[in-house]
């Protein structure tokens, strides 16, 4: 294992290889996972820049995830896209890092109002298949000078470069959280639930829905009065939806970290999957899921966890409907295959970035 | 700014080229008499002009292909357009280059409230998207200043901002889907109704990249339903650093204005001159913008004034009526047609980080000075998007001139301390050559090997954004 204590080393590191290089942050996620000697980046740790005034941060890519919520924390400011800690799901142990929540493009329960990791990332510094240190995009929110490669690396799993240091956009604290309960609703009611809900002016920073308990979830943040006042309005809108009950504080609080990390299936037995759709597709994806499957719906019905019995072709499921289902346990290809135009341009730009093919070879296609 | 010389072989084949594109599209979607090409010889950088070779007007995504494909085996370059709004020559042709606009592409093809996305071809307008959903109180965020007439296609293709892109983002976060020709003629679907990719993120790529990976024909939007209000204050400084230190205070104490908008002096004294919305002469004014019910905005506003009174404001005016908050954005909204009463300008882009307000703007002063030209800003302050117009006479030899080069020392200034050269228009052809002061050129030659996954014979768009000395063996090939 490789361990460089600077972006200079690692860039030797890369320009040096002999072989395939595996990119480890934390390796809390080791998915699908590729092969060759480890490269790590935990010795590229540390704040580079942080101004709470102009909601701006700059850390470098090997950066626990947990040193950046503390100090961020401190000024009652955080990430806004909610990124969630794998160790309870996969059952791994380590310290998640930022930049492997940059590669991977994770992003919790907010998604659906804050964005997805790469729509608050606003800079990158990465070193490419042939050890050339770029840099694309800054510590500035609005950019559009150049191509926007930034986005491009968000969610490139390590195989187009290998991140040193990235910048966000931050945002302020949450005074109060709330969440509203319906109770009793199928796959389908609770869609339609939770699209009327994000389908109004009530801003929901959230919104889930869980079979097995029955259980449809509204989340409601910001300051207390207009919570107070956005969950009254909220309840009125959705009268006739059933039985209703309310989480404050702390008990709205847990709810949404269980929720984003997917604790409900730790331990779970058989593959695991994540799939993507429009949410008023969330139930014919159901319907077609192969007996035993387990699941639960977020994003407003959008993304959907399935636990599958070992095998189970649950692209099947998908059958026609667009989206894309990722593989995180199983013996099925962990992405999404992409039609062949599409695979064409995904070949050609990772040949570019890579020419050698040693970043996480194997991975992604 | 330069262009390349255009390629004699191509302008020789001119008439078999316009047969060619005859023959797959109706008579009236090829442009080729002289005086009629002249519609597309510029966008809204004026001070550039060039008819192109035609300009095509497709009706279909295959109607799109075909033409591609044609100008593909032919080896002529392509120019695609919106409106033609680009401020930076993001649209301006050569004389050997095939002008394809999208402007008859224009339908909504799909709307869904449930799911919170509407599809629309390119061609159509900014504004008229919201226009398709509003009946059902919906509204599609980025409202760049121009939306009455810039089209979607332009704003994928500039990754275009607005006032409110402080609270919804700008149009790459609004941009689900994309349906898309490459130059070859292929067709490509990109995204879709669904969130995120499960590949590479192809359309973040794509949205930004000024008509140099293909050309985009259908775009699925993201809605959002519309607040139940929004309500402006006024706020006026006497010194830009206190009002960049406010800006600061607000955006710390949790508050998240959907617009915080910053003007100064000289356009403060132009806009009341133009439009008497009845601003307070001072060195600063800020007009901050929160939405909700009237309970929250109350609640909101209350935090915001608390700390303007922080910073001795000259003057603090809430809003209390519908036409009130008209009238403290009606400067707000003429502040560009106020400027151009006075004379000719050239509206710069360029971000910064918000912490270096004050420095820049006592720079821009002083370049003023230096250079002998007025300046008036006008900006997102939330964002750090700086609007520095720069005021000069067209008519008087050598002004230009020295506005582009006032405007190149503005932004590198920008860049400097520590931001960019452009926010939200692009770079075009306006910025192509100050490239070399933002990237290294490793950085800049990622971004082309890109560009030659796409387009690998460097065909569309291709004498834009990037320095032509370093494209010259890519578009040469
Ligand atoms: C197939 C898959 C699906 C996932 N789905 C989700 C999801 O749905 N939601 C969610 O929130 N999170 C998801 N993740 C999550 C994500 O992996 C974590 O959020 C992240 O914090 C991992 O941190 P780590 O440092 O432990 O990463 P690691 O486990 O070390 O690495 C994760 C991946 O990122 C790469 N990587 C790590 N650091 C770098 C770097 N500096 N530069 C380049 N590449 C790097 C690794 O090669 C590896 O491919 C998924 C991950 C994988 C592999
Ligand atoms: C008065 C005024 C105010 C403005 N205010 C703002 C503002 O507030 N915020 C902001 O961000 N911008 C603003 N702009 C700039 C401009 O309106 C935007 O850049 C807009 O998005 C351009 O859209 P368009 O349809 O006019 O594009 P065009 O000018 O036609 O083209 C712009 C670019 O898009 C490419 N392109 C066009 N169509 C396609 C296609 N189908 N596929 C691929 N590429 C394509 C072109 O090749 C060109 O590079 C303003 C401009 C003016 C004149």
């Amino acid at each position: 294992m490789m361990t460089p204590d600077s972006e200079a080393a690692l860039a030797e590191a890369v320009a040096g290889a002999k072989g395939p290089l595996r990119i480890q942050g934390g390796g809390t996620r080791p998915i699908g996972q590729a092969e060759g000697e480890v490269l790590s980046t935990a010795g590229l740790s540390g704040i580079e820049l942080y101004e709470p005034g102009a909601l701006t941060l700059v850390v470098r890519a090997g950066t626990p995830v947990a040193v950046i919520e503390a100090a961020l924390a401190k000024e009652n400011q955080r990430l806004p896209f909610d990124p969630m800690d794998h160790r309870a799901l996969l059952g791994t142990k380590g310290e998640p890092t930022i930049g492997g929540v940059v590669a991977t493009n994770a992003s919790g329960p907010r998604r659906i109002q804050a964005g997805a990791c790469r729509d608050s990332l606003i800079g990158v510094r990465y070193v490419d298949g042939q050890g050339a240190v770029i840099k694309n995009g800054g510590r500035v929110m609005k950019n559009v000078t150049g191509y926007d490669l930034v986005k491009l690396l968000a969610g490139s799993y390590g195989t187009l470069g290998v991140l040193t240091e990235v910048g966000f956009k931050v945002l302020p604290g949450i005074e109060a959280t709330a969440t509203l309960v319906l109770n009793g609703l199928d796959v389908t009611r609770a869609v339609d639930a939770m699209s009327k809900a994000l389908g109004s002016p009530f801003e929901i920073s959230a919104a889930a829905h869980f079979p097995e308990t029955g259980q449809t979830t509204l989340r409601l943040e910001g300051f207390e009065a207009s919570v107070t006042y956005r969950m009254a309005q909220l309840r009125a809108l959705l009268d006739g939806f059933g039985d209703m009950e309310e989480l404050h504080g702390d008990a709205s609080r847990d709810l949404w970290t269980a929720t984003r990390d997917v604790t409900h299936f730790a331990g779970a037995q058989g593959d695991l999957w994540r799939i993507s759709v429009k949410p008023s597709d969330a139930p014919d994806v159901v319907k077609h899921l192969p007996d035993g499957a387990r699941l639960s719906l977020d994003w407003g019905g959008g993304m959907i966890w399935v636990v599958a019995p070992k095998g189970a072709d649950i692209r099947a499921a998908l059958g026609g409907i667009a989206g894309h289902a990722t593989c995180l346990r199983g013996s099925a290809p962990t992405f999404h295959p992409e039609p062949a135009p599409v695979a064409a341009i995904s070949r050609g730009l990772r040949e570019k970035f890579d020419p050698r093919g040693i970043l996480n070879t194997g991975l992604m296609g | 700014m330069e262009m390349p010389a255009p390629d004699v072989k191509i302008m020789a084949k001119k008439a078999k080229l316009v047969e060619r594109l005859q023959s797959v599209l109706p008579l009236d979607a090829v442009i080729h008499d002289e005086f009629e090409t002249r519609a597309y010889e510029c966008d809204a950088l004026t001070a550039y002009k060039c008819p192109p070779l035609c300009a095509v007007l497709p009706s279909s995504t295959q109607e799109v292909s075909a033409v591609l494909k044609i100008c593909h085996e032919e080896g002529v370059p392509v120019v695609p357009r919106g409106s033609g709004t680009s401020l930076a020559g993001g649209a301006l042709p050569t004389a050997d280059s095939v002008i394809l606009g999208v402007a008859k592409l224009n339908d909504v093809i799909e709307t869904s409230y449930e799911d919170r996305y509407i599809k629309v071809q390119t061609g159509r307008t900014n504004l008229s998207v919201t226009g398709a959903v509003e009946e059902n109180d919906f509204f599609y965020a980025p409202d760049p200043s121009s939306q009455l007439a810039c089209a979607i296609a332009g704003n994928i293709a500039m990754n275009s901002g607005g006032a409110h892109c402080l609270k919804y983002g700008v149009t790459t976060n609004n941009l689900l889907g994309v349906t898309m020709v490459q130059m070859d003629g292929t067709v490509v679907e990109i995204g879709g109704a669904h969130l995120d990719s499960g590949g590479y993120d192809l359309l973040g790529l794509i949205c930004g990249s000024e008509g140099q990976m293909g050309v985009v024909t259908e775009a699925t939007l993201r809605i959002l339903r519309k607040p139940e209000g929004a309500r402006p204050v006024l706020m006026g400084f006497d010194d830009n650093e206190v009002a960049g230190a406010c800006v600061a205070d607000i955006i710390k104490a949790g508050v998240l204005p959907v617009a915080i908008e910053f003007m100064d002096r000289p356009v403060i004294r132009a806009t009341e001159a133009f439009a008497g919305a009845g601003y307070p002469d001072c060195e600063a004014l800020l007009i901050v913008e929160v939405e909700g019910s009237p309970g929250e905005i109350d609640e909101q506003l209350s935090k915001i004034l608390e700390i303007a009174r922080r910073h001795n404001p000259v003057e603090l005016r809430e809003s209390t009526s519908a036409e009130e908050s008209a009238k403290i954005w009606l400067g707000r909204k003429s502040a560009f047609g106020a400027m151009g009463q006075i004379n000719d300008y050239m509206c710069l882009d360029g971000t910064i980080p918000v912490s270096e307000l004050p420095y820049v703007l006592k720079r821009i002063g002083e370049l003023s000075k230096q250079y002998g030209l007025d300046v008036g800003n006008v900006f997102h302050a939330g964002d750090g998007n700086m609007h520095p117009l720069i005021l000069f006479d067209a008519n008087k030899e050598g002004d230009l001139e020295l506005c582009e080069a006032m405007g190149a020392d503005i932004l590198r200034l920008c860049v400097e301390v520590g931001g960019c050269l452009t926010g939200e228009h692009g770079v075009g052809i306006e910025k192509r050559d100050l490239m070399f002061d933002q990237f290294k050129p490793e950085d800049m030659e990622a971004q082309m090997k890109v560009k030659d996954v796409f387009d690998p014979k460097w065909l569309l768009n291709p004498a834009k954004v990037f320095p032509l000395s370093v494209t010259e063996t890519r578009r040469a090939g």
